[in-house]
């Protein structure tokens, strides 16, 4: 598999979702825009976050939908901290290989990332009440996790928003 | 205490520039007591490189450099070394009463040279005594900074006691103003750091509660020395801490190129028990 910049892993899988939602509801919004801060601390030795990003959905199995982290090292050994991203981890990262299509990219630097996610990627094809988790863990440094209540269908605009305190900043989510 | 503690972590957010580590990861040692009673007396200790404190998950500490000092100021054998895949550990058998020192000291000298027309750096493994041997012949615009590091830890059997802290003038050294082995929570605690034999004010110190696995937030407070090279630290909570004194670092933008002269570079590490009350 090849995985040259993750920015083109999820722009391909967007565009093909985008095409399967919009015919049965024009109208209805079928893409989550997913906007995350990632804050930049002062620290001696600072690495870049790893993120989760998966849904959850009461009764469902969790979904991941994007996992930031060191996918490029040698051997992969940038898998074995995947576990201290630990909620994730115990709700479908253990069951999951790495690297994911679709799924894996690269860690990112402290600033805004917006990232884009169809409604089929999502697992919300059934009409219903959903959660966005969100969860950082750095390497020599700490560990926060965000929920972001959604239902589907959604109303197109802005579509809820938290906010962390040490290893994320805002995040919020928007329906197009 | 415990509030405020907590607190450097989250202010810690938000500045333009980060510091480039000079090494990843933290190394450390943690003995299996600090404080011990009894007349056949023994310590284990693990030692590792890890992220999390203390827990062994990533490389083990290599004992080549690891030494004892029984409190006479004798060295003592370093007994039942073994090495893993994520740790050391090793025994001492501590066959006097006061204060021990356990500790692997490391020094360098860091560099580069001209010849030819290319710039060379020295070779990992030059140090004061061979470092004439390494600089070839007809070398030019040679710059070098020593580098010493230090990471020891202390035990002690009955009565703490201080003959082991003369400095050897060398790196960054503790001098206990309260011993580290008489450390108690909610008690604060002052220690002098030296560099080169020298008290030094602006190092900065870095302490870690141990048990990271188990929490969210790492729980860092940052200190610097003051005039006379001294901090006071007060103990919010039992437990091991993980110590760390460096010389200053300077700041520059990730993926800045290193600076054109080497600097001086000296660091310390200890682990420190505090006991409940």
């Amino acid at each position: 598999m090849q995985l040259s910049t993750p920015a083109r892993i999820l722009g391909g899988t967007i565009g093909l979702g985008a095409v399967f939602a919009a015919p049965a509801f024009a109208a209805d919004p079928g893409t989550m825009d997913v906007t995350i801060n990632i804050p930049r601390l002062k620290v001696a030795e600072y690495h870049k976050p790893y993120v989760a990003i998966w849904v959850e959905k009461a009764g469902a199995k969790a979904k991941t939908v994007a996992v930031w982290y060191d996918y490029d090292m040698k051997a992969n050994e940038g898998t074995k901290w995947l576990r201290d991203v630990r909620q994730w981890w115990r709700a479908a990262g253990r069951s999951m290989t790495f690297p994911a299509n679709g799924i894996t990219g690269a860690t990112r630097a402290p600033g805004a990332h917006k990232v884009s996610f169809s409604r089929a990627q999502l697992g919300a094809t059934a009409p219903g009440a959903y959660t966005l988790v969100i969860e950082a863990a750095r390497e020599v440094g700490g560990r926060e996790l965000l929920r972001i209540p959604f239902t589907w269908p959604a109303k197109a605009g802005a579509g809820g928003r938290a906010a962390g305190t040490t290893e994320l900043g805002a995040v919020s989510v928007a329906f197009r | 205490m415990k509030k405020r503690i907590w607190g450097f972590a989250a202010t810690a957010a938000l500045a333009a520039l980060v510091a480039v580590p000079a090494s990843a990861h933290r190394q450390w040692m943690m003995p299996s007591s600090t404080v011990l009673s009894g007349d056949d007396v023994w310590v284990t200790v693990d030692a590792a490189v890890s992220n999390d404190l203390f827990y062994f998950e990533h490389q083990p500490l290599r004992l080549d450099t690891m030494k004892a000092w029984a409190p006479d100021g004798t060295e003592a054998a370093i007994e039942n070394k073994a090495t893993g895949r994520y740790r050391s550990t090793f025994d001492v058998h501590l066959t006097q009463k006061g204060t021990w020192r356990i500790a692997s000291v490391s020094d360098g000298v860091m560099g580069s040279y001209d010849l030819g027309g290319k710039t060379e750096r020295l070779p990992r493994g030059t140090t004061t005594a061979n470092l004439a041997e390494r600089i070839p012949a007809g070398a030019t615009n040679v710059k070098t900074a020593e580098s010493n590091n230090r990471n020891e830890i202390f035990v002690t059997v009955g009565e703490p006691t201080t003959t082991l802290f003369k400095p050897t003038g060398k790196g960054i050294e503790l001098v206990p103003v309260t011993h580290p082995n008489d450390l108690i929570a909610g008690e604060a605690a002052t220690f002098q750091f030296l560099l080169d034999g020298k008290p030094v004010a602006g190092l900065p110190v870095t302490l870690i509660p141990g048990g990271i696995r188990y929490r969210d937030q790492l729980g860092q407070v940052d200190l610097k020395t003051g005039a006379d090279g001294k901090v006071e630290i007060n103990w919010a909570e039992p437990g091991l801490y993980w110590l760390n004194v460096t010389t200053p670092q300077t700041e520059r933008a990730e993926g800045a190129p290193e600076p054109a002269t080497p600097q001086r570079r000296a660091s310390y590490v200890t682990t420190l028990e505090v006991l409940a009350p």
